[in-house]
């Protein structure tokens, strides 16, 4: 706090008249204030305009207001809500195993094990690949005659069922099998902030409840997740958010397919704008993905904090 | 570490149990399983990537082999070779890498100002930044390209490179405007007081004192906007149509799909040079990564 106010402090002696200050700080804002708002700020409210219009890819006649009449459709459009619903399983199924193997990871982390290093190492290399490759090294542990995962089961004997499966193109096994690819893509960011968060946890406050005879689980309760949960609260709201807006994973693995199976919200849009342009209606859909987004989020932010204060 | 665990075990209520023996044991079970654990996660973390590195060496016969190995029996480079031949890798890799270059250097060069206003001076403007931080995060890209590709179409900028390149400089800077400020914060302004005291005017103390020390955080957060715009695809897949102006993640796109068993080892092998570069940039860069996080974290 000191430090925040040190500067201003250090101009009021001088009395330096206000305006000077501020054209000092527009001056130094006004470069990346510009191009955030022209190319940020401007598109986005564009963007939620036109959900409200017909707009339409290369077309002449002039675009024109519609109204609600893209949400109505919406309602209706079942396709849409299937892929809406999928977008769900997938956020859901991709943050929460994410948020407890990462929790795990970190802990490990946490403690002074040998290898740890290259276990930091192999944790961040994830993070550091393009998105596009991920998708195509799954595609080659999941490829049916030539991928690791099959070989691997068929040497362990447990391929009865099905010899060569073809893992994302099976109605059953495209879904799980694009999530586990989401959970390994996202581990990362959730253990370094996890990691990070853990820095906050009291050493003398574990130290003292291990005096006083607190088994492991019990010091992870009562020390470690209050200092963690701010971190991990945080981290999985974003993760949720991210996951369920995510794109070249799954169109590089799966495409949406088989049959529309892991067909994700944002792949739908993207069909919808840019295969079909339909502007206006791709617009509506990612609307209303905010929508829904915000008011999961809003309740689960709020229960969390609430289940603070009861305990 | 080891003795706070001793004394924890010493002082447990169990007056008759002979301590020593079987909390030492206990110990060696409890490091057991975090090896274990440990060791487990090395091996999901790490197999999906050892096979793309085998499956790059491998030649066609193995490939098509119904008993994959591990170890390609007769490592090759043809894939390598065949990779450039199918696709125009080399062009590919010069876009990303105008692209990623270009637009880091530029949300640098605008981010680092703001950053330190938003660092030094905190007021409305500070919150409504990072409120703008967290709220572009939240927005599915959809909302935002649609409208992007219709005013960049105006200026006959859609199928053009400087477009690209405005949009990742501009896509990057919430998170360099987030770590810059970071690292601004770890100045301590005594020092930038100091220069002050000496007669040293507003500008030549950013200049001569607090750009250098800001020097290792600069080159960081540019590095990383580097490696997200080298990375990045959903941007580059609607802008950009003329095959001769794809980036590297678009044009990688184009081996899937009708890849036969033999067309994996180039897939595989051009995958792994695009993954290079990031990889060999964020090792470089990431203890001050994660730093940067810390220090964007702490202030909240």
């Amino acid at each position: 706090m000191t430090l925040a106010t040190a500067p201003r402090r250090s101009a009021a002696p001088g009395r330096t008249p206000a305006p000077r200050r501020d054209h000092a700080t527009w001056f130094l804002v006004l470069p990346a204030l510009i191009p955030i708002l022209v190319l940020s700020v401007g598109p986005l409210l564009y963007g939620i305009g036109l959900a409200f219009t017909d707009a339409q890819s290369g077309r002449t006649r002039a675009t024109g207001f519609v109204g609600a009449l893209n949400f109505t459709d919406l309602l209706h459009d079942t396709l849409f809500w299937d892929s809406f619903r999928i977008g769900l399983v997938w956020a859901l199924g991709v943050t929460v195993p994410q948020f407890f193997l990462a929790l795990g990871l970190a802990l490990l982390l946490n403690v002074n094990l040998r290898l740890r290093w290259l276990a930091r190492a192999l944790a961040i290399v994830p993070w550091a690949m393009p998105e596009v490759v991920v998708g195509i090294m799954w595609r080659l542990v999941y490829h049916p005659d030539a991928g690791i995962l099959n070989e691997t089961l068929r040497d362990l004997g447990l391929s009865g069922t099905g010899d060569g499966r073809d893992w994302l193109s099976g109605l059953a096994t495209a879904l799980p099998a694009v999530i586990v690819v989401g959970v390994w893509a996202g581990m990362p960011q959730t253990t370094v902030s996890l990691l990070a968060g853990l820095q906050n946890v009291p050493k003398e406050l574990h130290e003292a409840a291990a005096m006083d005879g607190a088994g492991a689980w019990r010091r992870f309760r009562t020390v470690t997740w209050p200092a963690l949960k701010p971190v991990a609260l945080a981290i999985t709201a974003l993760n949720f958010i991210w996951n369920f807006n995510s794109f070249a994973l799954v169109f590089v693995l799966t495409d949406g397919g088989p049959g529309g199976r892991t067909r994700l919200p944002m792949l739908f849009a993207y069909e919808e704008a840019f295969r079909y342009g339909q502007f206006g209606y791709a617009a509506a859909m990612g609307l209303a993905m905010v929508a829904v987004i915000s008011i999961l989020l809003a309740v689960y932010l709020a229960g969390r904090l609430k289940g603070d204060d009861d305990r | 570490m080891s003795q706070v665990s001793t004394v924890r075990r010493a002082g447990r209520k169990s007056p008759v149990r002979p301590a020593g023996r079987r909390t030492a044991a206990r110990r060696t079970a409890t490091r057991t399983g975090q090896y274990a654990a440990l060791l487990a996660y090395l091996a999901f973390l790490a197999f999906p990537f050892l096979w793309l590195v085998s499956t790059a060496f491998k030649p066609p016969r193995e490939l098509g082999s119904i008993h994959p190995t591990w170890i390609p029996g007769a490592p090759t480079l043809d894939n390598f070779r065949q990779a450039f031949t199918q696709q125009p890798l080399l062009t590919a890799a010069g876009n990303s890498l105008l692209a990623a270059a270009v637009s880091a250097v530029i949300a640098i060069v605008l981010a680092t100002p703001m950053a330190y206003v938003l660092a030094r001076h905190r007021g409305r403007l500070a919150r409504a930044a990072t409120g703008w931080v967290v709220i572009s995060q939240a927005f599915p890209l959809v909302l935002v390209i649609i409208p992007l590709f219709l005013i960049l179409k105006n200026f006959h900028l859609v199928d053009s490179r400087a477009g690209l390149v405005m949009v990742y400089a501009v896509w990057s800077l919430p998170f360099a405007l987030w770590m810059l400020t970071g690292y601004v914060r770890a100045v301590p302004p005594e020092v930038e007081e100091a220069a002050a005291v000496d007669g040293a005017g507003r500008i030549r103390t950013l200049v001569s004192v607090t750009a250098p020390l800001l020097a290792p955080g600069i080159v960081a957060t540019g590095l990383f906007a580097f490696i997200t715009a080298w990375n990045e695809f959903f941007f580059a897949l609607v802008l950009l149509k003329s095959p001769e102006k794809q980036t590297l993640p678009v044009v990688l796109t184009h081996f899937i799909g009708t890849e036969g068993v033999a067309d994996l080892g180039p897939l595989a092998a051009a995958a792994l040079l695009a993954t290079l570069p990031s990889l060999l940039l964020f090792a470089v860069i990431q203890r001050r990564i994660t730093g940067g996080m810390l220090a964007g974290a702490v202030k909240s």
